[in-house]
């Protein structure tokens, strides 16, 4: 038995009602009228994804694969909405759609005393429906619209609080990085055509093997290959989205959002597209091993390089934010390697456990009054106890302690890298070690930092009036000063923290066989035999717990326990041994603290430099030759030609009827001479 | 002689006289206070007179009285949606004529026989019911416009409309009578345009024929307002009575196209090479004094006449393709200008009351705060006129341009297309000063409070953005009544 359309359908449109209904009559539904429909909107969808799933898995369902409307055709070109939807497609649904939920859910207390509350559930659920279209797609046109939206409302939600400078700042950075992937997204969408002539996924890779041989000849004696040109141009489409380097500078900045969306657009879901569109595109890849090694050298990099920013990161958000570049470099190598099932894999464990570190995240900066510099917190364990097990829960499966889900996916792209001969592997096997290691350091430092240790901010009860400290108003007062006493968040909050935690705890054990070793992807994924490390790696494969037991004799994790020591030591025991290897270390600290300096050198060269140039344009052509000659000269030309002819119209009878008259005779006299050889015949 | 079959195929016409009839003898004989009973009645009639053609729709085409009278898909299409479009007008007109105390069984009952004008003329299958609809219509218009007969300008408009209505109803004459001499010249004599369509095959006067069809083509030109032939158009929107006007852009439009169409294609069909030129040229002149004329207006009801002009040279441009694709095209915009007409001048009946006339571009500043709804409103009635995608105007624009195309005429389309850019401009106008001009102090702008009037304007300017979005039934109606 097959999907029905229907389901499908649902599933993508039930979050667009939920949109419309609270951003277009949020104010006659009310608060929790909004919040209602948005939630009834994707609980339906998720409710649905996992049937489908159950249906793929489990009911021997067929892959799904239809056109849908087709919106129009030119030519041989067919443009369609359409739905393909395999186990790919499924695995992802069943993320989006339960991340969503629980982000939905959590924002009724994240969100409480916000004057936008009915905005941002319209925009979480035009979200939703936008990363359904996405990830559902059956051609290139109809992900290029999921892409685009997602990017839409990502860049709707960082500028959220619209009236604070920096959340303008942020959303517009994310913007403009976001179009340079675009633009390379969208040249190897048009590659794609041009190479291939069809947008469909399946028609396309059905013809991907022709590609071999096929060349684009840039001059007389360069020629490129077809395949490595549509690749790394797509590639360059998921380096914007998944903030790879050097594109990855809009994510830390775009933490300028509330929580929630950070959790569920800048962590779990939205970034991992361009991870999940490699992964649907693997039979293109796999027609180019330069491809692949690109894509492998830039996501070594950002898995290592990024991660460290994140040990010198005050801000609570930030550190997850850096974590979550890292994590992205790890899913990319893991895509670098061939290793698509494996880049999946880990974007489910990581969609679970980065979502509920930020929630938990969010949960401490509720209870802290909008407060994010870990140096103002420390000792809150006891104050919210819900928070800080399902943060360890959270950490834990960071750091890829084994038997946690996230040990399965990361510690399996570890292995899988080490036995890749993709030129760049040993690189990238050094980067995800060395990742390993940074990857301890900077979250034990924030655990410790913000839940151990010493308190470090002062509670101070306001006299008199109450304490109204709204969202934007946070950063007046003083820094470390609280009016109340941080407690425990309210339930909506910490349920989505704890059915968060069970699948960070427990999924990588239970799907880690299939999805890796058991060849579970079946039609979605296509790897060469001879780029198959996973299947090498599977012969190893003795089930979960042995995995998870030859684990514990491992490098990565000997490094996770060198970096619990470290850590332990310095912010538990010593805090003051961390200001001292700050000082002994400063140019070091001072090139992480900069961030490489990538930004800078962005804003002088880009940013200030299309300045510049956009003023010499509008100078030069603008004012003096589009808006002076062109624009103003024709308005001038019009304006007297009007003002002539209205003098026609002079309001006497026999003028009117003058004209008639002129006009009968200019029509046979124009005929005569245009048509009186016509006549005669 | 009549047998009972003619008289059912003419039934709604038939049904109208008969209504039209008891409407003015109830009116002699009604009381002051329940005049107020005639609209509805009247919109009643209309309703029926709708149920009965539609119910009453032919298999396929067929005639009466010897082929006078055509009753096919073409004409039932333009029927339905003249008497659709003129329930509107009458739903619109209600306040308006309670205001200024119009109310009374003439406007009424020359509506309706303006509309049996319009019912003949999309049905004529002879030069004589052709004149016959034609006058029937055009001399109902001409009372219609003067019915405000206290006010400075009414009868002003109603004099020069009647006086140029009567000449170019005189140059049409004129060129049948040609027409007429022409087809006598080496065969029978005929009026009826079937027989007419080979004239050319036989005739021994072809010059004859041809300056006949000059003339008959300035007649057409005539009703559909197109330039030269328009100067009537803009005294007689901005004198006539707003309802009077909102009939004259719609339902009037519609019967201009099926004369149109009638006399062209069915009667002169075998000359399209020679008409074919004519409409294109009359749509260039059309499409330049409309749309840059409009530019400097500042009177609504004259921008909006211009902007008729316009339209009308969009019209032709579908017509002058002198082919199915043409025709059904030109339907499709004669119907959406129709609709959209309805829509526009609907908002200013909705903002005029007792004491104010909402008629003046000005007049509209700051709608947007004072009632966002009608300027929501009266904002996709701008957008569908300018073409905006994807507004229903938009896709009738881009419907006649691909026929011009196909018809081999680029030059045409792209003499469109620039005209659509520089027309953008005036529509656009009306929406700044509704958005984005603050309110005048002491402004009496207000809207209606007559419930039906605010449902029928809503749904009707929804309409275009649902026909924008869904147009391809309508389509599909009118591309099947010419055969597609």
């Amino acid at each position: 038995m097959g999907l029905s359309t229907s389901i499908l359908l649902t599933i993508a449109l039930a979050p667009l009602v939920g949109c419309v209904l609270a951003g277009f009559l949020g104010k006659f539904l009310g608060r929790a009228g909004s919040h209602g429909v948005t939630i009834l909107g994707v609980a339906v969808s998720c409710a649905l994804s996992f049937y489908v799933l159950y249906q793929l898995t489990m009911g021997g369902a067929a892959e799904y694969n239809q056109n849908i409307y087709t919106w129009f055709q030119i030519g041989p070109f067919n443009a369609s909405v359409g739905f393909m939807v395999d186990r790919l497609t499924a695995l992802m649904l069943v993320v989006v759609s339960f991340v969503s939920l629980l982000v939905h859910v959590y924002t009724i207390g994240y969100m409480a005393d916000d004057d936008g509350y009915t905005r941002f559930f319209s925009y979480i659920s035009l979200f939703t429906f936008s990363m359904f279209m996405l990830v559902m797609s059956n051609n290139f046109m109809q992900l290029f619209f999921g892409w685009e939206a997602v990017g839409l409302v990502s860049y709707l939600l960082i500028g959220f609080w619209y009236k604070r400078p920096t959340a303008i700042f942020a959303n517009l950075k994310a913007f403009l990085v976001n179009r340079v992937g675009d633009f390379g997204f969208l040249l190897g969408i048009a590659a794609v055509l041009y190479f291939l002539g069809t947008l469909d996924y399946a028609t396309a890779f059905a013809a991907a093997p022709g590609l071999a041989g096929k060349a684009l000849q840039i001059t007389a004696n360069t020629q490129w290959d077809a395949a490595t040109v549509i690749c790394i141009c797509l590639f360059v489409g998921a380096m914007g989205k998944s903030a790879q380097v050097p594109l990855h500078v809009w994510l830390p900045d775009s933490m300028e959002g509330p929580t929630p969306i950070s959790a569920l657009i800048h962590a779990a879901t939205m970034v991992t597209a361009g991870i999940f569109m490699v992964a649907r595109m693997s039979p293109l890849f796999e027609m180019s091993s330069t491809a692949l090694s690109f894509v492998l050298v830039i996501g070594a990099t950002t898995a290592l390089f990024t991660g460290l920013i994140g040990i010198v990161q005050n801000d609570i958000k930030r550190v997850i934010a850096y974590s979550t570049l890292s994590q992205l470099g790890y899913m990319t190598v893991a895509l670098g390697v061939s290793m698509y099932s494996g880049a999946v894999f880990h974007l489910m464990t990581h969609a679970f456990f980065k979502a509920l570190l930020f929630l938990g995240a969010g949960s401490v900066i509720i209870a802290m009054h909008h407060e994010q510099d870990m140096r103002y917190m420390g000792g809150l364990r006891k104050y919210m106890p819900v928070t800080w097990i399902t943060m360890w829960v959270g950490s834990l499966a960071l750091v890829a302690v084994p038997f946690t889900s996230g040990f399965y996916s990361k510690d399996a792209i570890i292995e899988a890298v080490g036995l890749s001969h993709r030129w760049g592997a040993h690189y990238a096997y050094f980067c995800v070690m060395a990742g390993a290691l940074v990857t301890g350091l900077y979250t034990f430092r924030q655990m410790y930092l913000t839940f151990h240790g010493k308190e470090r901010f002062k509670v101070v009860e306001p006299h008199g009036h109450g304490h109204h400290d709204g969202h934007d108003d946070h950063g007046h007062h003083e820094p470390g000063v609280l009016a109340h006493a941080p407690k425990e968040s309210p339930w909506v909050v910490t349920l989505p923290l704890v059915l968060l935690a069970t699948p960070s705890l427990l999924v990588g054990f239970f799907t880690v066989g299939p999805t890796l070793f058991g060849n579970w992807f079946r039609g979605a994924i296509r790897v060469d035999e001879a780029n198959d490390v996973l299947a090498e790696l599977g012969h190893e494969f003795h089930g979960a717990a042995a995995m998870a037991l030859h684990g514990f004799t491992q490098l990565p994790f000997l490094l996770v326990l060198v970096a619990f020591a470290v850590t332990t030591y310095i912010y538990l025991f010593n805090p003051a041994l961390a200001d001292r290897i700050k000082s002994a270390l400063r140019p070091l600290w001072t090139v992480l603290d900069r961030k490489y300096w990538v930004d800078d050198v962005y804003f002088a060269l880009f940013a200030r430099g299309s300045v510049l140039l956009g003023r010499g344009f509008w100078k030069a052509s603008e004012t003096a030759l589009i808006d002076g000659a062109m624009v103003n000269g024709s308005v001038n030309l019009v304006h007297r030609v009007a003002a002539t002819m209205r003098r026609l119209q002079s309001g006497y009878l026999y003028h009117y009827a003058f004209a008639m008259i002129l006009g009968l005779i200019l029509l046979l006299g124009g005929y005569w001479l245009v048509g009186s050889g016509l006549a005669g015949h | 002689m009549p047998t009972l079959n003619d008289i059912l195929i003419l039934l709604p016409e038939f049904y109208l006289v008969g209504a039209a009839c008891v409407l003015l003898l109830a009116d002699a004989f009604m009381r002051p206070a329940q005049r107020p009973w005639l609209h509805w009645i009247s919109i009643a009639v209309l309703l029926v007179a709708i149920y009965l053609v539609i119910a009453g729709q032919p298999p396929q085409a067929v005639t009466a009285f010897g082929g006078m009278f055509v009753r096919d898909d073409v004409a039932e299409i333009l029927k339905v949606f003249a008497l659709g479009t003129t329930a509107m007008v009458f739903v619109y007109a209600r306040p308006y004529l309670i205001d200024r105390k119009l109310v009374s069984g003439e406007f009424y009952t020359l509506m309706i026989f303006a509309v049996l004008g319009i019912m003949l003329l999309v049905s004529a299958g002879n030069l004589v019911t052709v004149y016959l609809g034609l006058e029937l219509l055009s001399l109902s218009s001409y009372a219609l416009v003067a019915l405000n007969r206290d006010a400075k300008l009414p009868p002003e408009a109603a004099i020069k409309y009647f006086v140029l209505g009567a000449l170019a109803s005189g140059m049409l004459l004129y060129g049948m009578s040609m027409v007429y001499g022409a087809s006598g010249m080496g065969g029978t004599p005929t009026l009826d345009l079937a027989q007419l369509h080979n004239v050319m095959s036989y005739t021994t006067a072809p010059t004859l024929l041809l300056f006949g069809l000059v003339f008959m083509v300035v007649g057409v030109g005539f009703k559909l307002g197109a330039a030269p032939f328009h100067m009537w158009i803009p005294d007689v929107y901005q004198g006539a009575p707003t309802p009077v006007t909102t009939f004259i852009a719609s339902g009037s439009k519609l019967a201009a196209f099926g004369m149109a169409y009638r006399l062209l294609d069915a009667g002169m069909g075998d000359l399209s090479q020679h008409w074919q030129l004519m409409l294109a040229v009359l749509a260039v002149v059309s499409l330049a004094i409309g749309n840059l004329v409009a530019i400097v207006q500042t009177n609504l009801k004259r921008m909006l006449a211009y902007s008729t002009i316009s339209h009308m040279g969009y019209l032709l441009l579908g017509l002058s393709a002198a082919g199915p694709e043409g025709y059904a095209a030109a339907m499709f915009y004669a119907i959406c200008y129709a609709l959209m007409g309805v829509a526009a001048f609907g908002v200013m009946l909705a903002l005029t009351r007792a004491g104010f006339e909402c008629e003046e571009i000005a007049d509209l500043k700051g709608l947007n705060q004072k009632s966002p709804w009608m300027a929501f409103l009266m904002l996709l009635a701008m957008f569908s006129l300018a073409g905006v995608p994807p507004l229903f105007g938009f896709w009738a624009k881009v419907l006649v341009l691909e026929a011009a195309i196909h018809a081999n005429m680029l030059w045409l389309a792209i003499v469109g297309i620039v005209f659509a850019i520089i027309g953008l401009y005036y529509y656009l106008y009306v929406v700044k000063v509704m958005y984005f001009d603050e309110p005048v102090a002491g402004s009496e702008l207000r809207v209606q409070p007559d419930k039906p009037l605010r449902m029928v304007l809503s749904l009707n300017a929804l309409s275009l953005l649902v026909l924008g979005l869904y147009w391809g039934p309508l389509l599909g109606w009118c591309r099947r009544a010419f055969g597609l």
